[in-house]
């Protein structure tokens, strides 16, 4: 993991921020050039919401490089509830965010938990967690994870 | 267009080949395909390799296969479409003939991926899903299956059982495919108490790491004769589909929609429905996207592909047998040969030559290739 590759994802891995197509509502995370409901171009910077439910889910026990000391542990489909928030840098602007046609789903790990205790439909809220670190000297990663609610 | 025939295929050995190089296994198969034409020239290659360069450390494999099969000068290409490499370069060799920019065309899919270690590996068959999303928060690729079987397990009660069933079936068949990877008969008992990887998959729902390479040598049909020394196979329909690159970003994560956008267009070109394919090569790199790929391509019910494996109606003697050679769980899963070895299968067994794995005297088979957890796919559909 370069400095550049980790540092350009920075504002979604920590701080949620997504894009929301003006025309049409629909929210990417993360954002993206074109949206692929209407085709708009015109996007805003949003906050995706931090609560939301266990859409499916694997408890990975043969882990990728870099996950060795983690094993077993709960990697989920989030479904992130409904609605986002206008970044703090932009709010007051006056842009309220329209509904989410479609929920925002992101894959994730979940913590704190038991393997066996995890369900669908189960209740998150996303944390400010540290995902791995890279060899003795690299990029320490950090990221979103899921708690139980 | 004209109408496109196979002339020639052709199957390296597959497996862990300490031995070959990823050009010893390329012309290895390409040599075979070629003895079955008159002339053994070409007038184009197309190649499909997932990643020669993290798995051998070599790319610029167009180059490499022209200059090791001794064709310097012939124009080659390479497709790359993750774990559909081979389907997307037979894709682009089917074009190139049917539109008429070559007569004589070769279609090689590799992948060398013994010469990195298991870690490595699983690395290169991680960057077909979405790094930055996926991989980065710890998703492996039987993750990802996982994820899907555990949802279709929750939607439409698909079993435990109805999982091992796709490996006992396939396992089953690859023990009378001599080119196989395993040669071993299991039971589902035993899949189910293999080592577990991805829970609810085991080290039995999932395809291994493999060397290998296939090959196939298409042409006019109408010119089959002048350059094949068998009866042609024809190609009848080829359909092309791309879906998101990240499973959470679909709609339904239990559905391979481009999977159905393939078949449909595979199906519409060649004139046919699901009914009339008497067997079929598709892409179970877990047993879980076996049950979800018969359903995409309409062979069963949305949510009753469990059912589909359980009742028989996809093994040997099923009304539609489905991975005839063993499929990618038995045969071996060397990622870009894989779409090549398909419809080498498929060919085989149109031909008549499958031995004890022949299924009677089909007239149409279809073969399924897909990349990452569905975000790309193609369906390619033979006859005679």
């Amino acid at each position: 993991m370069q400095p550049q590759r980790y540092w350009r994802e920075i504002p979604q891995r920590y701080r949620l921020e997504a894009g929301l197509c003006r025309k049409c509502g629909k929210v990417f995370m993360p954002p993206r050039g074109v949206c692929d409901s209407c085709r708009s171009t015109d996007f805003e910077m949003v906050r995706l919401s931090d609560k939301g439910r266990i859409h499916t889910f694997t408890v990975i026990r043969i882990p990728p490089s870099g996950f060795g000391e983690q094993v077993p542990y709960v990697l989920a489909v989030v479904e992130l509830d409904d609605g986002v928030r206008p970044l703090p840098m932009v709010s007051g602007g006056g842009t309220p965010a329209p509904e989410t046609p479609g929920a925002v789903r992101l894959t994730m790990q979940v913590a704190d938990c038991e393997p066996e205790d995890v369900r669908i439909g189960d209740p998150v809220r996303l944390e400010f967690r540290k995902i791995n670190e890279v060899g003795k000297s690299g990029v320490i990663c950090y990221g979103y994870k899921a708690v139980p609610a | 267009m004209r109408d496109v025939a196979v002339i020639g295929v052709g199957m390296s050995r597959w497996g862990e080949l300490w031995s070959q190089s990823l050009r010893d296994l390329s012309c290895e198969a390409a040599l075979k395909a070629l003895a079955q034409t008159k002339d053994g020239g070409v007038d184009a290659i197309h190649v499909g390799c997932m990643s020669g360069g993290l798995c051998a450390g070599q790319e610029h494999l167009a180059s490499v296969v022209a200059d090791y099969l001794g064709f310097s000068g012939v124009p080659a290409s390479r497709s790359e479409s993750a774990c559909a490499s081979g389907g997307a370069a037979f894709k682009a060799a089917y074009a190139e003939v049917a539109a008429g920019l070559c007569d004589v065309a070769l279609v090689v899919g590799v992948e060398k991926m013994t010469d990195v270690g298991g870690d490595e590996a699983t690395y290169t068959l991680g960057t077909a899903a979405d790094q930055e999303y996926e991989c980065y928060n710890g998703a492996t690729f039987p993750g990802l299956y996982a994820m899907m079987a555990v949802r279709h397990m929750h939607e439409f009660g698909t079993t435990r059982r109805q999982l091992s069933l796709v490996a006992v079936k396939n396992h089953a068949n690859g023990l009378k495919n001599p080119e196989a990877q395993y040669h071993a008969k299991i039971t589902a008992e035993e899949v189910e108490g293999s080592a577990a990887v991805a829970d609810p998959l085991r080290l039995l729902d999932c395809s291994p790491i493999t060397d290998g390479a296939a090959a196939l040598v298409l042409c006019p049909l109408e010119l089959a004769k002048k350059f094949g020394k068998n009866s042609p196979v024809k190609v009848l329909g080829v359909g092309h589909a791309t879906d998101t690159i990240a499973l959470h970003s679909r709609k339904d994560v239990c559905r391979l929609s481009a999977v159905e956008k393939a078949a449909q267009r595979a199906y519409k070109t060649a004139g046919l429905k699901p009914g009339d394919i008497d067997l079929a090569e598709v892409h179970d790199c877990f047993t879980i996207a076996e049950i979800m790929v018969t359903e995409a391509l309409g062979f069963a019910k949305r949510g009753e592909g469990g059912k589909l494996v359980e009742s028989g109606a996809t093994g040997l003697g099923g009304k539609i047998p489905v991975n005839t050679s063993g499929g990618l769980k038995s045969k071996g899963h060397p990622v870009g040969a894989t779409g090549v070895a398909q419809l080498v299968e498929l060919v085989v067994q149109l031909r008549q030559e499958a031995g004890d794995r022949q299924v009677g005297k089909p007239k149409i088979g279809l073969a399924q290739n897909m990349g990452g957890t569905g975000g790309s796919s193609i369906v390619s559909i033979l006859g005679v």
